[in-house]
């Protein structure tokens, strides 16, 4: 079925919907999300890739071959924020905890310094924003609503490092709220990016969707703490907790990326604990039309490049398309 | 000699702390163990990579084992670990110097020959030749396994063209750089050895001067001037470093370490303060100028 068809009528049932998508879901080359065009359905996690960083260690060749069909920014917010105070990051054994706390240098420093390299990409960027209150987000988003750089925007509501974050994304009210404040500010792709540290991630995928979000993305880290190992009763994380992410948290990124299909039509960027093409096959079988790697990046720089052939491989021997239609009709961003 | 390339490439590209480097190749490669050798407490594991570029002297790689990282006795090692480069040899070799102090450098010590490693690098920015003409004169400083990246540092220094031994005002010592090496007892001291002419201090005294290295440094610093100071070791020593330099208006390079996730400015998990906030070690380091510094903690 075609993009057009899933975005723009509504579903019989569940499990139609469901049938629906996964035709799409299990093709592994060019397809569309929100309009845009991409060469297969790998993306990076917010905050798990620094293209600006890497271009300083790798030269060129990261251009020449860019692991990612799309390029999702670190989260950027009004003010620079200096981030929390080492040590950030903890390992685990499936995984890792990070307390990083959105280090940005804020948007005019953005948009004057960075945006300029991020449009040198050979992909689509998608910025991510946050902010503390709805009035600031919908700033945010108006002030790359006008920039051709930037093919969508991402709302960070569920970085747990962040009280405000986790306040909206974790009611559907909430978050209803801010897409009401932000909707009419932009005519771009507008993508949620949903906590799993909430009652119902799926409850808030859908008041998301009802106020105006063309898509939904998830699961962010779920919150964490490690001991200090020489300190008794001490947190070793300097933010105190972190998010948890790695493979660790993929068997929740799954079901929670079913829970949430079971709710909304618009599109599903799922992440969470992927390291090879069967689990981003895993994901779109679950319900996601993109697959983000995050914590593999790590591990890996061309990680998201290896999981995008690993994930192809899979789907030529499956005999499903590995091209997607090209949208008969296509996608028309609510707003203004 | 690639390790005189290096060194002219960090010193062509001028300013101190500048951003060149030595890029790495984009994505880890999968080298094979060809060398195991122990030094007292220390080991150092040589990697192939014939076809890896020259690292710069104090540029780092991110290692992890081929097999079984993850899933170990208590499920670590699961992300790669930064190690400095400590020496390259002119067939490409890598020498990496590790102790045993956790799950990811116990796995590592598990290697041998026709183990293999994935290795990515090199990354970061390294040390920067002496500033001023005539150039000032190196002291190397070292503690612990942070001999590491003054191996490599003392071999470029090595390969560069000796100064004209008989022309006035500079006699061929004045090129050559002083080593100080502080270890905890005789075990570790044995790692002296990976480096030439070291002057060696042990906190047992069981080698060497009995205290700290920086006791070594104070009294060279004490009776000359011209001197620029490169160290690595754990942040107490550096920290001493730092503060010695500082007193005696010296310029010192420090090679910090930090607990990192990529290697490559992704995760932002290694920042250290400084006097322009907090950095990443992996960018914007490992090695920084002890003036861009506050008090290392």
């Amino acid at each position: 079925m075609s993009f057009a068809l899933r975005s723009s009528q509504a579903r019989t049932s569940k499990e139609d919907g469901f049938a629906l998508r996964s035709s799409q879901a299990r093709t592994s080359g060019r397809r569309y999300f929100c309009g845009i065009e991409l060469a297969h359905p790998i993306v990076n996690g917010s905050g798990t890739f620094d293209a600006i960083a890497a271009r300083r260690a790798f030269g060129d060749a990261l251009l020449d071959e860019f692991p990612f069909a799309a390029f999702v920014s670190k989260t950027v917010t009004l003010a620079p924020r200096r981030g929390n105070p080492p040590p950030r990051l903890w390992e685990l054994g499936a995984g890792m905890i990070n307390s990083i706390g959105l280090p940005n240098k804020g948007l005019d420093r953005f948009l004057a310094e960075d945006l300029p390299a991020l449009a040198e990409l050979p992909v689509p960027l998608i910025v991510n924003v946050m902010g503390s209150a709805p009035e600031e987000v919908a700033t945010l988003v108006a002030a790359f609503a006008e920039r051709e750089e930037v093919a969508a925007l991402e709302l960070n509501v569920s970085c747990p490092n962040v009280k405000t974050g986790l306040l909206m994304g974790a009611d559907p009210g909430e978050t209803a709220g801010l897409l009401d404040a932000v909707r009419p500010r932009t005519a771009k792709p507008l993508i949620v990016k949903l906590t799993p540290n909430c009652a119902s991630p799926a409850a808030v995928a859908a008041a998301a969707e009802q106020h105006g979000a063309d898509a939904v993305s998830l699961i962010n880290t779920l919150r964490g703490m490690a001991m200090h190992p020489r300190r008794p009763g001490e947190p070793w994380l300097g933010g105190g907790t972190g998010g948890v992410s790695g493979p660790a948290v993929r068997a929740i990124a799954l079901a929670q990326v079913r829970e949430v299909r079971e709710r909304v039509r618009i599109p599903i960027v799922g992440m969470g604990g992927v390291q090879t093409g069967g689990h981003a096959s895993d994901l779109l079988d679950a319900g996601a039309d993109l697959v983000g790697v995050g914590t593999e990046s790590f591990r890996d720089p061309r990680a998201g490049a290896r999981i995008a052939a690993e994930l192809q491989q899979i789907t030529a021997n499956s005999g499903v398309i590995h091209d997607a239609p090209e949208p008969t009709r296509p996608r028309v961003a609510q707003g203004d | 000699m690639s390790a005189t390339a290096a060194l002219s490439a960090a010193a062509v590209a001028g300013g101190r702390r500048s951003d060149a480097r030595t890029l790495a190749p984009f994505g880890r490669r999968r080298l094979a163990v060809v060398g195991r050798r122990a030094y007292g407490a220390y080991l150092v594991l040589s990697l192939a990579d014939p076809d890896g570029p020259a690292p710069d002297p104090g540029q780092f790689a991110m290692l992890a084992a081929a097999e079984r990282w993850g899933g170990g006795a208590d499920e670590r090692p699961f992300l790669p670990r930064a190690f400095s480069v400590a020496r390259r040899h002119a067939d490409g070799t890598l020498d990496f110097v590790l102790e045993e102090v956790g799950s990811g450098t116990e796995r590592l010590a598990e290697l041998d020959a026709g183990d293999e490693i994935w290795l990515l690098g090199p990354l970061g920015r390294g040390f920067t030749p002496p500033s001023g003409a005539p150039a000032r004169r190196p002291v190397l400083v070292g503690g612990g396994v942070g001999i590491a990246p003054l191996m490599i540092w003392q071999d470029a220094m090595g390969a560069s063209p000796p100064p004209p031994a008989a022309s006035a005002g500079a006699s061929p010592a004045a090129a050559s750089p002083r080593v100080l090496l502080g270890f905890r007892d005789a075990a570790h001291a044995e790692g002296a050895a990976l480096l030439r002419d070291a002057q060696v201090a042990t906190d047992d005294g069981s080698v060497g001067h009995h205290g700290l290295v920086t006791d070594l440094l104070a009294a060279e610093l004490a009776c000359e001037a011209g001197f620029e100071v490169y160290a690595c070791g754990p942040e107490p020593m550096l920290e001493a470093v730092r503060a010695l330099c500082a007193a005696h208006d010296v310029p010192a390079q420090l090679a910090l370490e930090a607990g990192m996730a990529c290697g490559y400015g992704a995760c932002f998990g290694c920042v250290v303060p400084t006097r322009d906030g907090y950095v990443r070690l992996c960018v914007d380091g490992p090695v920084l100028d002890a003036a861009a510094l506050e008090v290392i903690s």
